[in-house]
């Protein structure tokens, strides 16, 4: 790719981007969210076309007007989100769209299912055919998915942000699968905005920014630090952490019990506090009961056993609205389906929630102009990248998104903050930014608690550390003197409490840990 | 559907005028009456006449455009309605049932009071037609708000069950007892909607037109409407936010119900001055094309529905002067709405492509 410019109404997304792929290798796409890797492979794949610039594939110009001429050059893309049909199997998946050798009837199913198998074989892509879609794992989806482009002769494998969306576990398997492809003579273009995992698994790298190419270099000729630098223009600076001084507690739950979704125990004798001024993080793997939890403390989920205390007042029984409006802020685990509305403007989501109240209703009258002063003011004061007041919500990046939610949420000043992973998604400097806000809040005297799968959040972030698994405080631990591998071992149920909290007055010791009582 | 209908801005309504020129409807219109052509003169009748009785028809006397004004009350009256429900993402699809509804809870108010002065027979029926709509949506509503229940599937079905039920009332409990056909009997003076000086437009006419500001001041200006249309974009964030969302679904469906039930009483007390059995020609489905034509904006709906009810008119006059079927009247009413809507989905489509 030569030479490729990409404007979007306000923004230049692609700003003469050169890109060379070599055969056989793996080579990521590294940037910011909003620096243009997306672009530039939607380009490739025949979804946008350029402003500028041209294609070679193979050394000889292409005109790629639609992912169908893609796919006949043999360009394979696995978007973020992807694209199967839920109802049907695997096999059906994959040849979807494609046309039968035995017009009108479809291809027969033994035969089709005999190539499905070839080439999960050749690959590692173990995946049983017949199976139907929305019956399989994250990762199993994404194999269907790089099976669909093979199947459809794809010499060459885009993916975008691959891992955003798997287990760790999940990871290693794609990663093994990855390494396959390219033995088998394939190639692959890795989206990533992960250090570590484009140091682990490419060959080579390119790192854009502000749709830029800051640099090309070999993987192995780079150090994480470099990369880092060229990909945010400037260098991390850790975290620091004022010591806690943390008050009386702000949130309370003593006892709590509630369903998931399907009516099976979720939270199972939860007890936790959260004083005013400190950060309690909740570490655990991904689904042992902290999204009820998160729902439980913001009021979308009714507990059927025990008590629930904000600021010393029973809340157990309150609505959303109501605790909204007792001083909780919440910024939720999936923000672009809770936290915004796509298709209304910055101005009208700066206010959500507030919609009733003054100054930004008089006489039972919405007033714009105080939303949009309001929002223009969170605009600044929270840097948030957008054309205005009046853009619509949809078109901010991730990390804009998440900023106008935390700008939102703690403008009202809140007693409490409930944020469930707050910087899952994000790049470097946006989770920076999240991370240090976060810190700001519990100086300012608000109890924070932080839910989050990332363990070098939880860690770096936390005054204190309670582990959650399968629905059960497991442990509640001192981030100071707790290693990684611990906390690990906790989190996947294998100890309980490694290490005890230092002795504190009876009066201010936290609530004891619930499972105790309740082990199985 | 069309609850992602873009606006030139997300708050202030835009002018009127600029909703249809904008894109290409026109344009739309232009085309689906020239394939319209092809068809009748397939069938060995002038299309130069047809049209030109087509236009004079809807256009050419100001009786035509009374005409067409009394036909687009009923339609601008429950689009209004439905514009909101849309907009909240509530598929009110039982227009039709709850103008029936409204049509007969008027008719029995009134000829239950018959004495009533005029003061308080005009209000008592535009309460009574508003209260049979409105109870009529309220069945869905609860079934949506507190049981899931599909609304798509309860309100059409709905539908039917009110259209029975007003042929039953019509031709036994109600019935004339004077006359030969399903009917009421004649209202009472009282109950008949004054006209217009000078005209034959009843004061409908000018309930619908204020109603028109009023949808998209509550839509754009309050914080109900606010509510409203963030239920409609992502009732996610709407729960999220503390927005009691099952309130919500039962305030649009009371509103929108109640507006088609009040199109069901103007259609009695205006028009027909009795009940009858089809009392609506389908309004109720019309509508949803009305809505979805205007855009989903209160303005759009003035101008669609207008521009239907012109098209209904002109279609008549077309058979009556040059002879044509109805059967290809109907054909060509039905392929300018689909052009017209084509239109609307390919300019969303292009917009979201370049965008």
């Amino acid at each position: 790719m030569r030479g490729i410019t990409k404007r979007f109404p306000g923004v230049l997304a692609n700003d003469h981007v050169d890109f060379v792929l070599e055969a056989g290798e793996i080579h990521a796409l590294l940037g910011e969210n909003g620096a243009g890797k997306t672009t530039l492979m939607n380009i490739l794949y025949g979804l946008y076309q350029p402003d500028e610039g041209e294609i070679y594939v193979n050394g000889r110009p292409a005109a790629i007007r639609s992912p169908h001429d893609a796919i006949q050059l043999g360009i394979g893309m696995v978007h973020q989100h992807f694209q199967l049909v839920p109802t049907f199997t695997v096999a059906e998946n994959i040849v979807l769209g494609l046309p039968s050798r035995r017009e009108p009837f479809l291809e027969s199913r033994r035969q089709v299912h005999q190539q499905i198998a070839e080439v999960s074989r050749a690959y590692g892509l173990a995946v049983d055919p017949s199976c139907l879609v929305w019956q399989l794992s994250v990762g199993e989806q994404q194999r269907v998915e790089i099976l669909k482009a093979l199947y459809r002769g794809a010499t060459v494998l885009i993916l975008d942000e691959p891992t955003a969306v798997l287990t760790p576990q999940e990871c290693e398997r794609l990663f093994e699968i990855l390494l396959a492809l390219v033995q088998g003579g394939k190639s692959v273009i890795f989206i990533s905005h992960k250090l570590d995992e484009v140091m682990a698994i490419s060959h080579r790298v390119t790192v854009l920014r502000d749709g830029r190419v800051v640099g090309t270099a070999r993987t192995q000729d780079i150090t994480k630090q470099e990369l880092a630098r060229m990909m945010v223009g400037r260098e991390m600076r850790p975290i620091e952490k004022p010591p806690a001084s943390p008050a009386g507690p702000v949130i309370a739950l003593q006892d709590i019990w509630a369903h998931d979704d399907r009516g099976l125990p979720a939270l199972r004798s939860v007890s936790l506090e959260v004083r005013a001024g400190e950060i309690l993080g909740i570490a655990g793997v991904d689904g042992n009961g902290q999204a009820e939890l998160e729902e439980v403390l913001t009021g979308l989920r009714r507990p059927h056993r025990g008590r629930y205390l904000l600021a010393g007042q029973d809340v157990t029984h309150a609505s959303a609205r109501e605790l909204f409006e007792a001083g909780l802020a919440h910024i939720p685990a999936d923000r672009n389906r809770f936290g915004m509305v796509a298709d209304m403007t910055l101005a009208e989501n700066s206010i959500l929630g507030l919609e009733g109240k003054p100054p930004f209703t008089r006489f039972g009258m919405l007033r714009y102009r105080e939303m949009e002063q309001h929002c223009s003011h969170l605009i600044r004061e929270y840097d948030i990248r957008a054309p205005g007041p009046a853009a619509f919500a949809g078109t901010l990046s991730g990390g804009n998104a998440q900023k106008l939610i935390l700008a939102r949420e703690i403008s009202r000043r809140p007693k409490a903050l409930v944020a469930a992973q707050p910087t899952r998604g994000l790049d470097i400097g946006a989770t920076e930014y999240v991370r240090r806000k976060l810190l700001e809040q519990r100086e300012r005297g608000c109890g924070v608690l932080l839910i989050s799968t990332e363990l070098e959040e939880i860690l770096a972030l936390s005054d204190r550390i309670a582990v959650i698994y399968e629905g059960q405080i497991v442990g509640m631990v001192d981030p100071a003197c707790v290693d990684i591998e611990q906390l690990g071992l906790m989190m996947a149920g294998a100890i309980k409490e490694a290490c005890e909290l230092p002795p504190r007055p009876p009066a201010d010791r936290p609530t004891a840990p619930g499972s105790a009582g309740h082990e199985r | 559907m069309s609850d992602r209908a873009t606006f030139p801005s997300a708050h202030r309504p835009s002018p009127a005028m600029s909703v249809l020129l904008k894109g290409s409807p026109v344009l739309a219109v232009i085309l689906a009456l020239l394939l319209g052509a092809l068809i009748i003169a397939a069938v060995g009748v002038s299309p130069l006449a047809a049209y030109q009785s087509m236009i004079k028809g809807a256009f050419g006397s100001p009786r035509a455009l009374t005409q067409a004004g009394l036909r687009a009350v009923p339609l601008l009256l429950i689009s209004l309605g439905l514009t909101l429900a849309f907009r909240s993402r509530i598929w009110n699809i039982g227009a039709e049932g709850q103008l029936y509804m409204g049509a007969w809870v008027a008719t029995l108010f009134a000829l239950s009071f018959p004495n009533l002065p005029p003061a308080l027979m005009l209000p008592g029926l535009l309460l009574a037609g508003f209260a049979g709509g409105a109870l009529w949506g309220l069945v869905p509503a609860l079934l949506r708000a507190y049981l899931g229940a599909n609304e798509i599937v309860t309100s059409l079905l709905l539908n039917y069950v009110a259209i029975f039920w007003v042929s039953y009332q019509v031709r036994l409990p109600m019935k004339d007892p004077t006359s030969f056909l399903p009917q009421s009997a004649v209202l009472p003076a009282p109950a008949s909607l004054p006209v217009l000086p000078g005209t034959r437009l009843h004061i409908g006419v000018i309930l619908a037109l204020l109603l028109v500001p009023l949808i998209a001041f509550i839509l754009w200006k309050t914080p109900l409407g606010y509510r409203l249309r963030v239920v409609g974009s992502n009732p996610d964030a709407a729960r999220f936010a503390g927005i009691d969302v099952p309130r919500h679904i039962i305030i649009v469906m009371v509103i929108s119900g109640g507006l088609a039930g009040a199109a069901g009483m103007i259609e009695v007390a205006g028009v027909h001055h009795r009940l009858i059995q089809d009392i609506s020609p389908g309004y109720g489905f019309t509508a949803i094309v009305v809505a979805l034509l205007g855009q989903l904006n209160p303005f759009g709906a003035l101008l669609a529905s207008y521009f239907f009810a012109s098209l209904v008119i002109g279609a008549d006059s077309m058979q009556r002067v040059v002879g044509l079927p109805v059967a290809l009247t109907e054909v060509i009413q039905a392929l300018v709405v689909l052009f017209v809507l084509a239109s609307e989905a390919f300019r969303r489509h292009r917009s979201r492509v370049v965008g």
